[in-house]
């Protein structure tokens, strides 16, 4: 993965948005989606995600910068471009008297593909909308209005999928149909990418992570890389005897007393050695014949990097 | 050419008439019936004919042609407009559809509802009074250019229009009236001479009149420029649609 420098299916370069009434949305937005990756936009609300998704979807116009999907240009070449692309929106808009059945059609045949019941039914059996096929939209259920949205975004079988904050609202249940129907996607070759306010959830699904606040992207990375930078692992040893000065072999580095000097705090900077780091703290306490009561280990997660990210940019 | 989206959207937006058959074409068939029996029967019967047409013949084009007018423009700007209202319209935008495909589908799809409408009146009108139609092939021509030209001008209401109340000004405050003044009931030499000439400023005035040529080779104005100002008319929606389209105007933030 590392070896191979991917080459990007979504290219975007210097990405201007400003609104009518002088609002800056986007400022100078560079970001490059590889092929076949999933990708989460974090950010909190009002960072510019909608507005980023919105302006390659076609939805919104860009102020300046250019966008280029799957090799064409968003503006220049739209047919081409928007033919590769689908986009499951942030709110549910939805035709409220036609059927499931033929609002999914009609999709496919606006992004110019010819009718294919085989694979319209694939979809909405994936979806679990297949029973449903028949009923007016009106009837259905918010999360079930949502899954009706992505059969439509997926029916003209696009390359890219664009999925605004998929999981908000929705129970339990369809999310965890979606992630297995967004891996699947993954697994047969399309490009996800997809905001999201779930931070864990960016932290179990994605290959990569941008965070975009007010209108800026701060930081993309792998989400290993990220983690590695920026992940902490805390070791916490409750002392059996409070101390008042770190005893010399304990001096090095990331090492603490802490709470008054009845804890022994280690920190360890990189992704997930929670477990050695433990356990060699505990076996040098143990040598050096320091009595404790309570040992914990805390990993910070791509919460607490995130949150630490956007409160340095604040 | 997307023709699998033209398609899309001209199938789609036919079968929403479908399933409000009933308000789509019964509604028009009745009004259109009473007038008939109001003002073609009842008050007809009384009336002279008007250059050898019996009255309840002379009215069946301006009938058709006010049933016409009102639709298109109804159908059309609700066509659009609905879309709009409840945010579906986000497919279309991010569709690979020009401005071109959009309005074949949605502007092909409201002035074929217009145009059964119109044939649907017109055998009405028969089973009242009869008649002969002098230049059928004018007479379709009228009917579809007329459906064709006000469903844009629908469209270009629809896109405009900020709420469902602007949606049904123009259609009742407008067309409607302006049709009963352009000689739908009446031929303009009836008028006195002050307002012929204030009537000739009513462009209906030369739909009605260029309709009821075909119909019965008689007119109160040219039927050349009857047929000029039409695709005049429908030049200037296109090019406004186009334009709308091009800056992304009430469609794009
Ligand atoms: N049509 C609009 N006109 C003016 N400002 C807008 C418009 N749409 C969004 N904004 C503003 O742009 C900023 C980014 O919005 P958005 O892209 O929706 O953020 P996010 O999806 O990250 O929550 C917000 O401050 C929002 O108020
Ligand atoms: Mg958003």
């Amino acid at each position: 993965m590392a070896s191979q420098k991917p080459e990007p299916i979504v290219s975007i370069v210097g990405l201007e948005k400003i609104y009518q009434g002088g609002f800056h949305a986007l400022k100078s937005v560079d970001l490059d989606i590889h092929r076949g990756e999933i990708f989460a936009l974090l950010g909190p609300n009002g960072a510019g995600k909608t507005t980023l998704i919105g302006i390659v979807c076609g939805l919104v116009r860009a102020t300046g910068g250019t966008v280029i999907a799957d090799g064409h240009d968003i503006a220049r070449d739209y047919r081409s471009a928007r033919a590769k692309i689908g986009l499951v929106p942030q709110e549910l808009a939805t035709d409220m008297f036609e059927t499931v059945w033929h609002t999914v059609n009609f999709s496919r045949g606006l992004f110019g593909k010819p009718r294919d019941p085989v694979l319209i039914e694939r979809i909405l059996r994936d979806l679990s909308l297949w029973d449903k096929r028949h009923s007016k939209i009106a009837g259905l259920s918010g999360g079930m209005k949502r899954r009706v949205l992505i059969a439509k975004a997926l029916s003209h079988e696009p390359t890219i999928l664009f999925l605004d904050e998929p999981t908000a609202g929705v129970d339990v249940e369809l999310r965890r149909d979606m992630w297995a129907m967004v891996r699947r996607l993954r697994d047969n070759g399309v490009t996800i990418i997809l905001t999201t306010h779930y931070i864990e959830e960016a932290e179990e699904m994605a290959d990569r992570i941008g965070v975009i606040d007010g209108g800026k992207i701060i930081l993309i990375d792998e989400k290993h890389a990220l983690m590695e930078r920026l992940g902490r692992t805390r070791v916490t040893v409750g002392l059996a005897t409070p101390l008042t000065a770190l005893p010399a072999d304990f001096a090095d580095e990331g090492m603490a007393l802490t709470d008054n000097g009845t804890s022994l705090t280690l920190t360890l900077t990189g992704e997930d050695d929670s477990a050695t780091g433990a356990a060699d703290l505990i076996k040098r306490l143990v040598a050096a014949g320091l009595d404790f009561r309570s040992v914990e280990t805390t990993r910070s997660s791509l919460e607490d990097i995130f949150v630490d990210l956007v409160e340095k940019q604040a | 050419m997307n023709f699998f989206a033209v398609r899309a959207i001209y199938t789609f937006e036919l079968g929403r008439t479908l399933r409000t058959l009933f308000q789509s074409l019964a509604a028009p068939v009745i009004s259109t019936s009473l007038y008939f029996i109001v003002f073609g029967s009842a008050i007809g019967s009384r009336m002279q004919t008007i250059d050898n047409v019996s009255y309840g013949a002379f009215i069946v084009p301006g009938l058709i042609m006010l049933a016409l007018l009102t639709e298109s423009v109804s159908n059309a700007s609700f066509g659009i407009y609905l879309p709009r209202f409840t945010g579906t319209i986000y497919e279309l935008l991010s569709a690979p559809v020009s401005a071109l495909e959009a309005l074949m589908g949605y502007v092909g799809a409201a002035a074929t509802k217009s145009v059964i409408l119109g044939l649907i009146i017109l055998g009405t009108a028969r089973l009242f009074v009869p008649f002969e139609i002098v230049h059928p092939f004018w007479a379709a021509a009228f009917l579809i250019l007329i459906s064709v030209s006000f469903s844009l001008f629908g469209f270009i209401l629809g896109l405009w229009a900020d709420g469902f109340e602007k949606l049904q000004v123009v259609p009742i405050m407008i067309i409607t009236p302006l049709t009963f003044l352009g000689g739908t009931f009446y031929s303009i030499k009836m008028l006195p001479p002050t307002w012929q000439t204030v009537t000739m400023f009513n462009p209906i005035v030369y739909l009605v009149n260029g309709f009821r040529w075909a119909f019965y080779g008689q007119s109160d104005v040219g039927v050349g420029f009857s047929l000029s100002m039409i695709v005049v008319f429908m030049a200037l929606c296109v090019a406004i649609i186009a334009w709308i389209f091009k800056t992304g105007w009430r469609l794009r933030t």
